[in-house]
């Protein structure tokens, strides 16, 4: 029997009404708005109905960890909000079966003249937890934020790390039947960030139901069974995690058109000093990259006036959808030949050759950091993609696919060594169950 | 046992009061008074954070509540009594104004916080489905210590000048009551407009200072007035009150038609309050 629908939306839609000049948001505005448009002169401001969400329908069974991906602008939020109960919609209808706590940010309501420890009990009664409850799980509380010695101290006193790992920790001990999640996990160092990530794992296991908004495909990938894509207020993809991340990188997006992919590859850190321009890949034979044949990574370098390339190393990471990275490509490990060498503004192509990329046949995604003596001059984490197609890489005509059992592809020969066998049989290749 | 509880779990699920449907609204949306009942735990923290906050990192703390009370009152019987010469027959000047200042104390507080309170919670407006109303409520309840405290300190002075709290003392509580009201109406409505208009924040400690003048706080008002002195006296509804309050601390004369007046000003002034709000709560999170 599956499991029972918790959440279901029905043709959710909300409009809001966008003043085209400026909104009047003082008195006077709105006065001089009323006033112009007396007179029937000057630039008129004008409502103008913008649909941020329309006809979203779709149902989320218990247990279900349904992330809700898209750009920014698409909706994401607003959808989160009217189920959260924050807005209303427009139109249309959702009901949403048992206990529900939405968590939109944490430490909502943290006073920063509070102590820690009242600033527990504020924010677990915002989140709708009872006095008692806070009271049973104190002590959890504050051994999961780890910052238990500072709880009489005003938090205005707290570090950014101290404060966002005890507003997290108060949420962590949520207990509800449905959890509305947003993008609040990217808190805290990376070591919290597990944590929090296997709390919630923990809630869902418990057979909660999880409705995730996020815009990083990485924690989509992690946590979520179902994802759904939203793009300019519409769901455009509901089903495998997979396939919805894949139609969420190469969806165009509200402003001007760029994919997911190219706007990730605008987010950069570093100290800008050497940029990389593009990474381009190449298979043996043309663009298709299969997992047993050379391929070849051509990364462009542009150099900022007076960088040197002395000492650079350029990393590449080949990453698949459940954010793992299979693959790394330095240049510490194989040093190039001749030693870059750039002066004044130039630009320069690193070329790295690697024999295979015995990869299940997937989609990855491909970062890219440049570093000197630990300092990092570039880093991005989207760079740019690489899909690894399906070919014989046994050889044996079982063709691994997306479906294959590990994340990397292993040459290997199996003998029979028994004594008893090998009178009858010499060495004989045992097929494997691949693909 | 696991599958137990999970069963458990899902007749839970299916349970009526359990399930939240969402769906548009129009006009005003009534006060869920059963939904706010089970917010009462948040209410009172509410209240207490407001109370704690309000005299946080200062070195005498909660003794600003006498503080403020009794620097007010010098200041008052400074300009009033001494410069203005304002006298009141039978009455010390120190013991007419703190009996004033001890209402005024509580409504100019109340229309202030309650008026930022939304403004100042944004988070909790946009963040989560809290009921909104819970916060200028608050706002208003944490006000009412500031009273006590005040009535506390007037009842002393008063003494030490030789009166002494009659029965009528007991009516002080229904005017309380209806001076919160008053304060809930009007910060309701004055809190909500301010999340859309900031202007309200700007503008107010200015009209509340002007509340101050025209309300029979440090003087008396003079008797018979004019009409029109009169119209104006019955709609601001604190006058009213304050004359009231004066009869059940001081024995003055009764009010009885300001009372009145006064009563019929607030009770629209607070439905005013709730219906507005009723109306803009739908859209806070939008306007914000």
């Amino acid at each position: 029997m599956p499991e029972p629908v918790v959440i279901s939306a029905t043709d959710l839609g909300k409009c809001y009404r966008i003043w085209t000049h400026s909104r009047p948001t003082t008195i006077k505005d709105r006065v001089e708005h009323l006033f112009m448009r007396g007179r029937g002169g000057g630039e008129r401001p004008t409502r103008e109905e913008i649909w941020a969400l329309r006809g979203i329908t779709f149902e989320v069974r218990r247990g279900e960890v349904l992330g809700v991906i898209g750009p920014n602008g698409a909706g994401k939020s607003t959808l989160l909000s009217i189920l959260a109960r924050i807005t209303e919609p427009t139109t249309g209808e959702a009901r949403i079966d048992g206990r529900v706590s939405s968590l939109l940010e944490v430490g909502t309501g943290f006073h920063p003249e509070l102590s820690g420890r009242d600033n527990v009990f504020l924010n677990g009664a915002i989140l709708g937890m009872s006095r008692r409850e806070v009271n049973e799980k104190y002590d959890e509380i504050v051994d999961f934020s780890g910052v238990g010695d500072f709880m009489e101290m005003p938090i205005k006193r707290f570090s950014s790390g101290m404060y966002v790992r005890l507003a997290f920790a108060v949420a962590a001990h949520l207990d509800p039947e449905v959890l509305l999640l947003d993008e609040v996990l990217a808190v805290g160092d990376s070591a919290f960030q597990q944590k929090c990530l296997r709390r919630i794992d923990e809630l869902t296991q418990s057979g909660r139901t999880v409705l995730f908004v996020s815009h990083t495909p990485a924690s989509v990938a992690q946590l979520c069974s179902r994802v759904i894509v939203v793009n300019e207020g519409r769901i455009v993809f509901d089903g495998d995690v997979e396939d919805g991340l894949t139609v969420y990188l190469g969806s165009p997006q509200l402003d001007g058109g760029a994919s997911a992919l190219e706007q990730e590859s605008q987010i950069r850190e570093g100290t800008g000093e050497i940029r990389v321009a593009e990474v381009r890949i190449q298979g043996a034979d043309g663009p298709r990259v299969v997992p047993d044949k050379p391929v070849t990574l051509e990364v462009d370098l542009v150099a900022k006036g007076g960088a040197s390339a002395r000492d650079l190393v350029v990393k590449l990471g080949i990453w698949n959808v459940a954010s793992n990275q299979p693959v790394t490509l330095s240049t510490e490990y194989a040093p190039p030949e001749p030693a870059p060498d750039f002066g004044l503004a130039a630009k320069s192509t690193l070329v790295c050759e690697v024999d295979e990329l015995p990869l299940r046949p997937a989609r990855y995604v491909v970062s890219v950091s440049v570093e000197r003596h630990g300092t990092v001059l570039d880093f991005c984490r989207h760079q740019t993609e690489l899909t690894i197609h399906p070919a014989d890489f046994y050889g044996t005509g079982v063709i691994p696919r997306d479906t294959h059992a590990s994340p990397v592809l292993v040459r290997q020969r199996w003998h029979v060594v028994d004594d008893a066998f090998s009178a009858q049989t010499s060495a004989a290749d045992v097929r494997l169950g691949a693909g | 046992m696991e599958d137990a509880l999970s069963a458990l779990d899902t007749t839970a699920t299916h349970t009526p009061t359990a399930s939240v449907v969402i769906r548009p609204t129009s006009g005003p949306v009534p006060p869920r008074l059963d939904e706010l009942w089970s917010f009462r735990e948040l209410f009172a923290i509410l209240v207490w954070r407001d109370i704690k906050v309000r005299y946080a990192q200062t070195k005498l703390g909660f003794a600003w509540m006498l503080f403020q009370p009794l620097a007010l009152l010098l200041v008052y019987t400074f300009a009033f009594s001494h410069l203005a010469r304002v006298t009141i027959p039978g009455i010390p000047y120190p013991v007419f104004a703190l009996s004033g200042l001890t209402l005024w104390i509580f409504v100019s507080r109340a229309t202030l916080t309650g008026s930022e309170s939304l403004v100042m919670n944004i988070a909790v407006v946009t963040k989560t489905p809290a009921p909104r109303i819970l916060i200028p409520l608050a706002a208003n309840v944490s006000v009412l210590v500031d009273y006590f405290v005040s009535f506390v300190l007037f009842v002393i002075i008063a003494a030490l000048y030789g009166f002494y709290p009659t029965w009528e003392i007991v009516f002080t509580l229904p005017l309380l009551l209806a001076t919160f009201a008053l304060t809930t109406g009007l910060t309701l409505f004055l809190a909500a407009t301010n999340v859309r208009y900031r202007d309200v924040g700007q503008a107010l400690p200015f009209l509340v200072t002007l509340w101050f003048f025209l309300s029979p706080i440090a003087y008396q008002l003079q008797t018979p007035g004019h009409s029109w002195q009169t119209i104006v006296q019955a709609a601001n509804p604190l006058v009213g009150l304050l004359l009231a309050f004066r009869w059940a601390l001081l024995g003055t004369p009764a009010p009885h038609g300001m009372l009145v007046a006064a009563l019929l000003v607030t009770t629209v002034v607070f439905a005013f309050g709730v219906v507005r709000f009723a109306h803009a709560e739908r859209t806070l999170a939008d306007d914000a």
